[in-house]
């Protein structure tokens, strides 16, 4: 079993949620995250002040499923979450080593 | 049968009042229309005094939207009591020195715990005092913006008494004394101002620098080689809703200030607003030329500025000259903030320059664009309030924060200041279903 996680630009996240359902995906967890990479801050300015804004908000979707679909997801999740533009965002892929449903106590794939 | 008869009884009892009076004139009616003016009067003071007193809504969402979110509980909590402290403060003390009787010019002895009431007397005595309550208590609160975020409570609950009893109606009594039973000597010279940007506006604004200066910047707002660093609100929409409640408000501050209902109103309401907006274009357009962008910060001191600038001018300028004048406070305040900051003097709101810079050019400005034609000496009576107020009111707070400082201590430990004032000082969280993030 593995982990899919991937920040994304925000305004992404409905076609990706779209784009999974399709996949037969139906669950996932969103956070609102900051961060950057090769994508550098912006300058604002608050009252004549000049402030550096480092970290850009994103969207981090964390999904699990079964290590034969990994690439299905992660090439969708490509395919839609591309502007060709800097920022785009990552996916990384960990192992899970054991999952759990809490309402029925299954456990590993069944509870996927 | 019988119901016939009363019936025509009852048709008939007018005509025969009718038969028997002579027709009304204006004569004999001299008293009642009189007293149709006075209620008239009594209608708008009052109706006035609610939307002064809705401004204290204006104020703190000013200050809470330019504030961190950590820090919004400890805003709301000085908001509301700067007014109700306040308010006590000066019914039991400072309408008396504003208002009672002097023997001095300086202030009055007389009136103190609104004892010029008496049930059967006139009760104009109490809506001139909730007119002026409200004045008072706005004059209080523009000091809170200034000292926001690492003010102790405590210290800022003795300021705020002390205020509205001794420091806003010993100046007040200097000008605006006669209004009721005093006689000021600076009214005396003819100073001109008609609802208060020195009375009220640099008095607050000049307590607030002395406040500020006192207390100093807060933690990371100028760095180590002097840059100055921003702090950014949490909550530009609540500050803009509160400028716009302000707004709302200074159409009872200045009318108001005639505390009389008749068709004078018309030019103030004007002049009220034609001033706030020249100030927030004028502003935006200044804040769009030095920083490349039309800045909303700044755009809402303008429009604030316009209305501080025309309050002491708005019955003897024209509409005209308060475009001028709105404008003129515009620029000036935001150059003003600018200065301030880099002078190291830490305002999170703008309000010295406002209140304090902006209430003194309108003050001058009532003298130079005078309908009746601004004359030396008019202009240089002006100048003697201006500077009266600025050496009274920065004088006094500042020897009262010093105080405070020195004895119970003005400021919150740097542990707490980090924290956010809402745990510190009040055990309690504005936005518990939120993430505080800074």
């Amino acid at each position: 079993m593995k982990k899919i996680e991937a920040i994304i630009k925000p305004f992404k996240l409905d076609d990706i949620k779209g784009a999974l359902h399709e996949l037969g995906v139906h669950g996932m967890t969103v956070t609102e995250v900051k961060g950057f990479g090769r994508q550098k801050g912006h300058k604002e300015i608050y009252r004549g002040a000049e402030y550096v804004v480092d970290f850009i908000p994103k969207v981090k979707i964390e999904i699990v499923c079964e290590a034969d679909r990994v690439a299905q997801i992660t090439e969708t999740i490509v395919k839609i979450a591309k502007t060709g533009k800097i920022g785009d965002g990552k996916i990384f892929v960990t192992p899970v080593e054991s999952i759990c449903r809490i309402r029925t106590g299954e456990k590993d794939k069944d509870a996927i | 049968m019988k119901k016939i008869l009363l019936t025509t009884a009852l048709l008939i009892l007018p005509a025969l009042s009718w038969a028997a009076d002579e027709a009304p004139t204006a004569v004999s009616n001299a008293a009642a229309i009189v007293l149709v003016q006075e209620h008239a009067n009594y209608l708008w003071t009052l109706i006035a005094a609610a939307l002064v007193f809705f401004m204290q809504a204006g104020f703190a969402m000013v200050e809470s939207g330019f504030t961190r979110a950590k820090n919004a509980v400890n805003i709301m909590m000085k908001n509301l009591m700067d007014f109700s402290m306040g308010s006590i403060a000066f019914w039991a003390v400072g309408f008396g020195l504003m208002f009672g009787t002097t023997s001095t010019g300086w202030f009055g002895t007389t009136d103190f715990f609104l004892s010029g009431w008496t049930p059967d007397g006139d009760p104009w005595v109490l809506a001139f005092w909730m007119f002026q309550c409200v004045f008072a208590a706005t004059a209080a609160t523009i000091v809170s913006g200034a000292m926001a975020e690492r003010t102790k409570f405590t210290g800022y609950l003795i300021y705020s008494a002390v205020v509205c009893a001794f420091i806003y109606p010993i100046f007040g009594s200097w000008a605006w004394g006669s209004l009721l039973n005093g006689n000021g000597w600076l009214e005396k010279l003819g100073f001109i101002d008609f609802a208060g940007s020195t009375v009220v506006h640099s008095i607050g604004g000049w307590a607030a620098l002395a406040g500020a200066i006192v207390l100093g910047p807060r933690i990371g707002k100028y760095g180590k080689n002097g840059e100055v660093r921003a702090i950014p609100g949490h909550n530009i929409p609540l500050a803009a809703l509160g400028v716009f409640i302000l707004w709302l408000g200074w159409f009872g501050f200045n009318p108001g200030s005639t505390t009389t209902a008749d068709k004078s109103i018309a030019m103030i309401f004007v002049n009220t607003n034609l001033s706030a907006a020249a100030g927030a274009v004028l502003a935006m357009i200044t804040s769009w030329v030095m920083f490349k962008k039309p800045d909303i910060g700044m755009s809402l001191n303008g429009a604030l500025a316009g209305l501080v600038g025309i309050t002491a001018g708005c019955a003897n300028v024209s509409p005209t000259s308060s475009v001028i004048i709105g404008a003129l406070a515009g620029i000036l305040v935001v150059l003003s903030v600018y200065t301030i900051d880099r002078m190291h003097i830490d305002d999170p709101v703008g309000a010295v320059s406002v209140h304090g810079v902006c209430g003194a050019w309108g003050t001058l400005a009532a003298g130079l664009f005078n309908m009746g034609g601004p004359t030396l000496k008019i202009v240089t009576t002006q100048l003697i309030g201006i500077g009266a107020a600025f050496v009274w009111a920065f004088g006094a707070a500042f020897i009262l924060f010093k105080v405070i400082d020195l004895t119970i201590g003005l400021r919150v430990s740097e542990e707490e200041e980090m924290e956010g004032l809402d745990i510190g000082e009040h055990g309690a969280t504005a936005y518990n279903d939120f993430q505080v993030t800074k």
